[in-house]
């Protein structure tokens, strides 16, 4: 199956896109997502364990995914 | 009651008309502004983006909580996006209660969550031309002299 990734401010810039379409087998969590992104050049840069959205709600890593699922992977917020 | 985006400037007395009611005798408001320093560094301005989706929701999540916990509170909140200069507002919360403790400490429980779970970002630019995100989690520590 297929999901959307985002990716925002500094995480966007360290792997130089803030959006994609990845495969996933079915039955995959938001661990197998970010794992994928792991594989990305410039990943590095992502700490052990960013925040984690699915549909637009926070999200763990254990959570299931579904396919069109829009995952995020959020740096530290900073509003205000 | 509204929880909204913007990237125009913030009108703070159109936000103050948005909660006013004759049965509320007290307003809070809390404006937030672009500093012209952080961590001694000078700064020029900073570029504020967001996952505006779930800003939103978490935005209207924060206002309805505040409802619920400041029975009656009526709250309009406003973050603005793109970029903005020292002395700009980023951030305004008008919270209008019959009474003052509530729409104090309503005000001060929007801006908290807001900073704690927003997906909203900022890039400061600095005078000597260099520009950062800006990592709350990282700089709380690197503040203290």
């Amino acid at each position: 199956m297929t999901v959307r990734v985002l990716l925002f401010a500094s995480y966007a810039d360290a792997v130089g896109r803030g959006e994609m379409t990845i495969d996933v087998a079915d039955g995959a969590v938001v661990g197998d997502v970010l794992a994928r992104i792991r594989e990305l050049a410039g990943s590095q840069d992502l700490p052990p364990a960013p925040l984690l959205a699915v549909n637009a709600e926070y999200a763990t890593v254990g959570q299931p995914v579904r396919p069109g699922d829009e995952v995020a992977i959020i740096p530290p917020v900073a509003g205000g | 009651m509204s929880a909204r985006l913007t990237t125009e400037a913030i009108d703070v007395a159109a936000l103050l008309r948005e909660v006013a009611d004759d049965a509320h005798g007290a307003t809070a408001l809390f404006v937030g502004t672009v500093r012209n320093t952080h961590d001694g560094r000078a700064v020029d301005g900073i570029d504020y983006s967001a996952y505006e989706r779930m800003a939103l929701g978490e935005m209207n999540g924060i206002v309805a909580e505040a409802q619920e916990r400041f029975g009656g509170v009526q709250v309009s909140l406003v973050h603005r996006l793109g970029t903005l200069a020292v002395g700009d507002a980023s951030v305004a919360i008008a919270c209008a209660h019959a009474r003052r403790a509530q729409a104090l400490d309503a005000c001060r429980y929007v801006i908290e969550e807001l900073k704690r779970r927003v997906p909203i970002w900022k890039r400061e630019h600095y005078s000597d031309g260099t520009s950062e995100w800006v990592d709350p989690t990282r700089s709380a520590v690197e503040v203290r002299p």
